[in-house]
């Protein structure tokens, strides 16, 4: 197994090489491994993000609006009418006292959200604005609210059809609801494939957007603390990637679950300290949040700041929504799956919350930080975690400090989620088991250093295509499956309002 | 009947309170051993710890019935005490009491420190808290080092 690394870092490294003239021998590491890397993926990303026919419109944008459409229509609104009881799910109002030990709406909840709230929070609403303007905000919101929805039936589906082995360790996630639920509805046909496929797209989405989305913003991070374009990390993202190939190497695979253990513990605080210094600027700044929402609505119905005008926001607006909560896109049906109860709809209300503490919430601060202190007029070509960070400097000098050990938190707790996905949907596709498990654990440490050394550009087309990629198949799947979740709905809220399920505390 | 509740952390603290119950206790007593797991729903979780957390609380569960509660319980049928014990998951001095009201027991009887750092820190403030909102009284045995 050890050769397999060197031999495909070198394989990477000869690759574009190869291909071209004997000019590329001035090329550094860096540029190698990100012509590699934008020549491998460029048809596939192309695709996803072709725009409808005559339009500017990307389908993949409309497939994501008009599925949270669906949902939150077909369940009624769902996302405002079980809000409440999914704050009294999570606080343990109704969990038995008798399953103490056993894993609790809150940690399902807050180990799923390790994965999403992470760059896409900080980086991702940064490229959001400063392309769609002001006015992707308000999309932003909005399908934040939307994908609650969304969010809710993938969870619910996660829990009921999960594998439970006899051992007492649980799997779960689209590609077991759609391989064993659509036989359930009569499309056994439709079932194996998709569930393939989704296998497929999550392992990309796994290195994408779970991994080289996360080094690469880490790196640009560190570089910007460590003096900018002096920093001796410049240019040379492949140490980054190998320190931190060398940690996610030592959980994952080590097995030293006190790193992991730590992040997992710090994290939270971290997300608190990041709303709580945005909210701060908010304030300070007081004076300008009337003309920051005015800003807001509109730029998001007339495109005012907008790249592409309202399209133009609305897609940035969505996308990043999309990105950063995942709804739709089933990874958090994998996390959620673990849980500890009798009725799998109450998963589904608890991760509802998910794309409200994300988007609605964390994603909002960001965006109202950069409208607010009018970083997003900024001309000097910043985008990411640098605009982010910029912001958040004008109006407290050293939070950029902070801001990086954050970043590298949130990175690193998204990565240790996402591999996990990533192996959920390996072990689906070549079988559990200690060797396949190391192959893809293997490959995952591999591409931090990819992700590190490529450029912005290139990572987040690649990790943004696989995302949606997978949200193609899981929402697809989940339009047939749509009654299962309303059955259980219905009889849930019927025995809730019928007093059969009780408050334990 | 007179019942006491046991609380134990598999120590050799959990030992003495143990034999300083059978003493209390007396003939026609009956014991209750309760060794608490300390957990709280919510903590902060990876996953894969959460996808392995139901085979994890097994093993626990069995690791302490086989390691502290049966040799116990059989030292003190040995005394010809009558008793029955338990695991359970959470806030050690919640637990505690809840399982002193629930068995209608006169007392509970624990041991001050434990031998292990971590669990000396969570035990030492099981003895303050219990004593300071239990039910029932509350007898702190305590441990010498040697």
């Amino acid at each position: 197994m050890k050769a397999l690394y060197p031999a495909a870092l070198a394989a990477v490294a000869a690759a574009p090489a190869a291909a071209q003239d004997a000019a590329d021998a001035a090329m550094t590491v860096d540029q190698q491994v990100n012509a590699a890397f934008a020549a491998a993926t460029g048809p596939f990303v192309s695709f996803i993000f072709a725009p409808l026919p005559g339009t500017a419109f990307p389908w993949i944008v409309l497939w994501l609006v008009v599925a949270a459409t669906i949902f939150t229509l077909y369940y009624g609104f769902i996302q405002f009418r079980a809000f409440g009881h999914a704050i009294a799910l999570v606080r343990g109002d109704y969990s038995d006292p008798n399953d103490a030990g056993e894993v609790s709406h809150f940690q399902a909840l807050t180990a799923a959200l390790s994965g999403t709230v992470g760059l896409g929070n900080i980086a991702g609403v940064a490229v959001a604005v400063s392309i769609g303007g002001p006015g992707a905000t308000f999309w932003m919101i909005l399908a934040g609210l939307m994908g609650m929805a969304s969010k809710f039936v993938e969870c619910t589906l996660g829990v009921k059809y999960r594998n439970e082995y006899a051992d007492g360790t649980v799997s779960g996630g689209p590609m077991y609801y759609l391989s064993k639920a659509l036989p359930e509805r009569g499309y056994a046909a439709l079932g194996k494939p998709l569930a393939v496929l989704f296998a497929i797209f999550c392992i990309g989405g796994a290195l994408g957007g779970g991994n080289m989305f996360q080094a690469n913003q880490a790196h640009a991070q560190l570089v910007n603390i460590t003096g900018g374009d002096a920093s001796f990390l410049n240019g040379a993202g492949w140490i980054t990637g190998l320190v931190m190939a060398a940690v996610v190497f030592a959980v994952i695979i080590g097995g030293i679950k006190s790193i992991a253990n730590v992040t997992e513990k710090i994290v939270p605080f971290m997300a608190a300290i990041y709303c709580g210094a945005a909210l701060i600027i908010i304030i300070i700044n007081y004076d300008q949040i009337g003309a920051a929402f005015g800003a807001i609505f509109d730029g998001a119905f007339t495109g005012a700041g907008a790249t592409g005008g309202v399209v133009g926001a609305l897609i940035q607006g969505f996308r990043r929504a999309a990105f950063s909560n995942e709804a739709g896109v089933g990874s958090a049906a994998i996390a959620h799956s673990a849980v500890r109860t009798k009725e799998p709809i109450t998963e589904g209300f608890v991760s509802l919350l998910e794309p409200f503490i994300d988007t609605v919430v964390i994603c909002t601060m960001t965006a109202l930080v950069i409208v607010i202190t009018g970083m997003y007029l900024d001309q000097t070509g910043l985008g990411g975690v640098e605009l982010t960070s910029a912001a958040f400097g004008s109006a407290i000098s050293w939070f950029p400090y902070v801001l990086a050990i954050a970043v590298v938190l949130f990175a690193f707790s998204t990565m240790i989620t996402w591999s996990y996905y990533g192996v959920k949907a390996w072990t689906y596709l070549f079988g559990e088991g200690y060797t396949s498990e190391l192959i893809f654990k293997l490959i995952f440490c591999f591409f931090v250093v990819v992700g590190a050394s490529a450029q912005l550009g290139a990572v987040i087309d690649f990790s943004d295509a696989m995302i949606f990629a997978m949200a193609v198949v899981n929402i697809f799947g989940i339009y047939f499956l749509m009654p299962i979740v309303r059955d259980e709905l219905d009889s849930y809220l019927s025995r809730l309002k019928g007093g059969q399920i009780r408050k334990f505390n | 009947m007179t019942v006491l509740i046991v609380g134990l952390d598999g120590s050799p603290g959990g030992e003495k309170a143990v034999e300083h119950a059978r003493r209390m206790v007396g003939a026609g007593g009956a014991l209750k051993l309760v060794y608490v797991i300390e957990w709280s729903p919510f903590s902060f979780q990876t996953p894969e710890e959460n996808a392995a957390r139901h085979k994890r609380r097994e093993e626990e569960i069995a690791i302490a019935h086989e390691r502290v509660i049966d040799p116990a319980l059989a030292s003190l049928r040995s005394h010809g005490v009558s008793a029955e014990g338990t695991v359970r998951h959470g806030d050690a001095a919640d637990i505690l009491d809840e399982e002193a009201r629930k068995a209608g027991a006169v007392g509970v009887v624990i041991a001050r420190t434990s031998a292990s750092g971590l669990k000396s820190r969570i035990f030492g403030s099981v003895a303050a808290n219990l004593v300071m909102h239990a039910s029932v009284p509350v007898t702190v045995v305590p441990v010498s080092e040697k």
